[in-house]
């Protein structure tokens, strides 16, 4: 099968589906790749190396389209797009099923099988494919590059011969992957980090990357088993709201993540809390392309709003973004069955998932699948296994109790005094065995054992009782064997407890 | 010559001494002097026996004696630390012959067939008890031992109508009970024969049938078994040392027996009466995705020269490959270098309870640093670096993740939550519990194949 790289329409777009080692990649999986000419110019691509690592490079786009029966896209196809590509194709790229209706429906009228790999579930088989997270674990890292470069100061504090130096004091809003990437990054230069989100979950993962957790005081977990959170309640976003008012007049550099799929990015810093914010401060605005997360963010523009500047656009890294996406559109076509067993499996919960366009019909919006074990949940179900155990165990307790009473009872109504206090001593001796060994230390269970077992070599006295002057009788026979059994158990026993405890040092 | 008093108060000392000798062990540091505890009181029971007033033939048993101490000391000191486990499951037979001995000793005994009444038949309960006991641990211990030595497949041997097989047996030796209370001593003495025969085979069934991964709960049952041989001829003789002893033995086996079966979150029951594995489960393990990825020691060392902190998770691996020794080398390189590092003992790892501390004591490994599972497993998540070292079951998320699975529930040391985890494996093959292990096919996971002492010594070198 042939497998069709375009170059990206879109001028802003430097990144490209494949560089040469994903076309290496591919080739190794099987496929033919077609490269259009200057695909990869803008992520500093030459055709060359596409060439050299066994690409075929074409001139017009119109024959790639033709001769692909996979087309592997970064950007959505246009609709100029659309019509020069044949019925059937497989096209893999972002889509935005949700905002972006009108190509599902062009997609579907030309019968185009539309993976968004924007729509990938986010199990963890799919780990591997998921762009999200492989592109927002850059924008996250660049964010931080692109905010120190406009607050054009330290970000770390120092205490130099000439004075002291605070260090800047960022705060990061959604702790997905973008946002934990942005608190390594800005911790590692030396800033102060706080972090919010309101998934209660995460809180761990955010200590762990070096960062303050803040949070509102009212009650609420925004998880959802979809991997995103959810929006809150008005009361939530009051009080969301007056913290970051609070924060904003504190803090040098804002960097927001927080988006919702499929609409547009709920608004956080509002106009007033970025003028409350001090001349030469920073927000970057990673959900400029849904709309951002501040109310002046002009998306794909960086710009200075009374002071302040604001971030709308991040450079992508394109060379290496493309890269990992590239490496992700490998992952898919390998879970697809690579070139020889290749097949589009609606029942899969990958493909099914994210193939929006197929046979004409749009597949969207997808049913939902559970990635993230929530807490309350798994308490259910804790509760659940123990309930039954607890039952069944009562009842066997009490017969084997009424068991145990009715033999004490027995064994004191028919047995000999002497007996008896026999007994007394055995019973006796088996709780102080029991008090003592539980206190022994797991480390020590081996000796432990050889000692007990040395111990038990205590038999030796049945055999000397019964040892008669006339050794060839066959009492003193038997008694005499297991005189001699029971002593090398003992020595033997002893002896290797004493090797083993001499072992056991600091 | 001893009196009875003199005698009396040798034994309550001897007992108090057995007692201490046990709860000693409860750290390293006092575990040496309980050893020595031990000793003593064996020797004050032994001498208090043997000169005591109703003993006879003092020179021959003093010379059994010293001869048995040679042979005994002898093998000890000859064992090597890995085949501890037969040592010990050996050690065990000798108790139960030395029990069905006893047994035999007592019935014969004509001092014992004057008495007569409730006294009389309580007696030859206990007798018959004893032996039935002291048999059983016998042929299990031995086969136990075959085992462990290799000498036997240690894969369990299943055939249809086992149980029947075996509840008949126990049924028809307690029927046999019944007549033999009653009959004249000859007759009694064939009876007592038969049901040794039918105890011996039985034992080795009940053993022959549990697999390898058991081991541990069997050789603390049989260890439990000899306790209560003990015991019993405590009973019939009338010797309360004997029954305190017995009885300290018997429960702390049955304390073993009891930690090592929650550690494989199983029931006693089906330990004794079946192998894992053959468990036939209603749920459908949940597959398993993802695949094996192979490392080579070179992209190891690179893996472990940015580790931080480093948790080592032995197995019965280890010990089969004697790699404690290359690993303590590797221990010292890794320490030299700064890094953290710890070991993470299940208490199931191996064929003995505490096989792992011991054979990593043997290769003067600090047990500082050498940790139970749940001190490691709440600090794995900061671990740069988990190394399996011939594990396998015991760090299986099956166990916690997976209802279907034959080992759901049982506590596992949790390895894939650090953020890499290095397995050392001589093949791909399954462990002894026979399932898959999802570990292998984590995303973090990367698998070291070939030999443990292999691949530990060239880490040495390569580091």
């Amino acid at each position: 099968m042939k497998v069709g790289i375009p170059v990206e329409i879109l001028e802003s777009e430097k990144r490209v589906a494949a560089t040469p080692k994903t076309v290496e990649r591919l080739l190794k999986q099987g496929f033919e790749v077609l490269v259009e000419k200057n695909a990869g110019a803008r992520a500093n691509f030459s055709d060359e190396e596409y060439v050299k690592a066994g690409a075929k490079i074409l001139d017009q786009v119109k024959s790639l389209y033709e001769a692909s029966d996979i087309v592997l896209k970064v950007q959505p196809l246009t609709k100029n797009e659309i019509e020069i590509i044949n019925s059937g194709t497989l096209v893999a790229s972002y889509l935005w099923p949700a905002q972006n209706q009108d190509i599902l429906k062009a997609l579907a009228e030309k019968k185009i099988n539309a993976i968004a790999m924007d729509a990938i579930p986010r199990i963890s088989r799919a780990q591997k494919m998921d762009v999200l997270s492989s592109m927002a674990n850059i924008a996250g890292y660049r964010a931080v590059i692109e905010s120190a470069n406009y607050f054009g100061r330290f970000l770390n504090g120092q205490i130099t011969a000439a004075g002291k130096v605070d260090p800047a004091k960022v705060l990061v809003i959604g702790a997905g992957v973008a946002g934990l990437a942005s608190i390594g990054t800005a911790n590692s230069l030396g800033a102060i980090v706080r972090a919010f989100d309101t998934r209660k979950e995460v809180r761990e993962q955010i200590q762990s990357m070096g960062a303050q957790f803040i949070t509102v005081e009212i009650d609420e977990d925004g998880s959802t088993s979809t991997g995103y959170s959810k929006e809150m309640s008005q009361a939530f976003i009051d009080a969301e709201m007056a913290l970051f008012r609070a924060q904003a007049k504190e803090v040098d550099i804002i960097i927001t993540t927080a988006q919702i799929p499929g609409r547009a990015a709920p608004k956080l810093i509002l106009k007033d809390m970025v003028e409350s914010m001090k001349p030469g401060s920073v927000i970057v605005d990673l959900a400029a392309s849904t709309g951002g997360n501040c109310e002046v963010t002009r998306p794909g523009e960086v710009y200075n709003y009374k002071g302040v500047t604001i971030v709308g656009k991040v450079d992508q890294l394109p060379a290496q973004a493309s890269g990992l996406y590239g490496n992700n559109l490998c992952h898919l076509l390998d879970d697809m069955g690579k070139n020889e067993k290749f097949k589009i499996d609606m029942n899969d919960d990958i493909v099914g998932r994210a193939m929006v366009v197929y046979n004409g019909e749009i597949n969207w919006p997808q049913k939902p699948i559970s990635v993230s074990a929530q807490p309350s949940t798994k308490k259910e179900t804790a509760v659940k296994l123990e309930a039954p155990a607890e039952k069944k165990g009562t009842a066997p307790m009490i017969v084997g109790s009424l068991f145990f009473a009715l033999i004490l009872f027995m064994i004191g109504k028919y047995s000999p005094p002497e007996f008896l206090s026999h007994f007394t001593v055995f019973v006796l001796s088996c709780f102080v065995g029991w008090q003592v060994v539980w206190n022994v230390s797991h480390s020590l269970h081996t000796p432990l054992m050889s000692v007990t077992n040395a111990i038990s070599g205590i038999i030796i006295i049945g055999g000397i009782l019964h040892t008669k002057v006339d050794i060839t009788s066959p009492i003193s026979i038997l008694a005499l064997i297991a005189v001699l059994v029971a002593t090398i158990n003992i020595a033997g026993g002893f002896f290797i407890t004493h090797r083993m405890l001499k072992m056991f040092r600091r | 010559m001893m009196t009875q008093g003199i005698q009396t108060v040798s034994y309550i000392a001897s007992s108090i001494l057995f007692i201490l000798s046990l709860g000693s062990l409860s750290n390293q540091e006092s575990a040496k002097r309980g050893n020595i505890f031990g000793i003593i009181g064996m020797i004050i029971a032994i001498f208090a026996t043997v000169f005591g007033e109703s003993t006879e033939g003092h020179t021959i048993l003093l010379i059994m004696m010293a001869i048995a101490s040679v042979i005994g000391i002898g093998i000890a000191k000859k064992v090597e630390m890995t085949s501890m486990p037969q040592l010990v499951a050996i050690l065990h037979s000798f108790v139960g012959l030395a029990a069905v001995l006893v047994g035999f000793g007592s019935y014969m005994d004509e001092k014992n067939q004057l008495i007569s009444g409730a006294a009389h038949t309580i007696h030859l309960i206990e007798v018959y008890l004893g032996i039935f006991i002291g048999a059983l641990t016998f042929t299990g211990s031995i086969v136990a031992w075959g085992k462990l030595q290799g000498t036997i497949k240690s894969n369990p041997l299943i055939f249809p109508f086992r149980h029947t097989l075996n509840i008949l047996m126990v049924v028809i030796s307690i029927g046999m009970m019944i007549g033999y209370l009653d009959s004249h001593p000859s007759a009694g003495l064939n009876t007592l024969i038969y049901m040794t025969i039918i105890s011996s085979v039985l034992g080795v069934l009940l053993v022959m049938a549990i697999g390898g991964a058991d081991m541990p709960v069997v050789v603390s049952m049989l260890n439990s078994y000899s306790g209560w041989a003990a015991a019993s001829a405590g009973f019939m003789l009338s010797n309360d040392l004997l029954i305190v002893t017995g009885a300290l033995v018997g429960s702390s086996g049955a304390i073993l027996s009891y930690i090592m079966c929650k550690a494989m979150n199983r029931s006693f029951l089906s330990v004794i009466f079946g192998g894992i594995g053959n468990s036939s489960s209603s749920i459908q393990s949940a597959a398993i995705t993802g695949e094996l990825k192979p490392v080579t020691i070179e992209e190891t060392c690179d893996l472990l020269k940015e580790a931080r902190k480093i948790v080592i998770v032995p197995g019965y691996g280890m010990a089969t490959a004697k790699a404690q020794h290359a690993i303590c080398e590797f221990v010292k390189k890794m320490k030299d270098q700064g890094k953290e590092v710890t070991f993470a003992i299940h208490p199931v790892a191996g064929r003995l309870p505490g096989h792992m501390n011991v054979l990593l004591a043997e290769a003067n490994i600090s047990y500082d640093i050498v940790h139970e599972m749940d001190e490691v497993n709440p600090h794995l998540p900061e671990t740069d670096i988990v190394l399996v070292i011939g594990a396998n079951d015991i760090v299986n998320p099956s166990a916690l993740e997976d209802a279907g699975s034959p080992i759901y529930g049982m506590p596992v040391i949790e390895a894939w939550k650090a953020k890499t985890v290095i397995v050392s494996k001589r093949s791909t093959g399954a462990g002894y519990a026979g399932i898959e292990n999802p570990l292998f096919f984590k995303e973090n996971t990367r698998m070291l194949y070939g030999d443990a002492k292999k691949s530990v010594d060239a880490l040495v070198h390569a580091i």
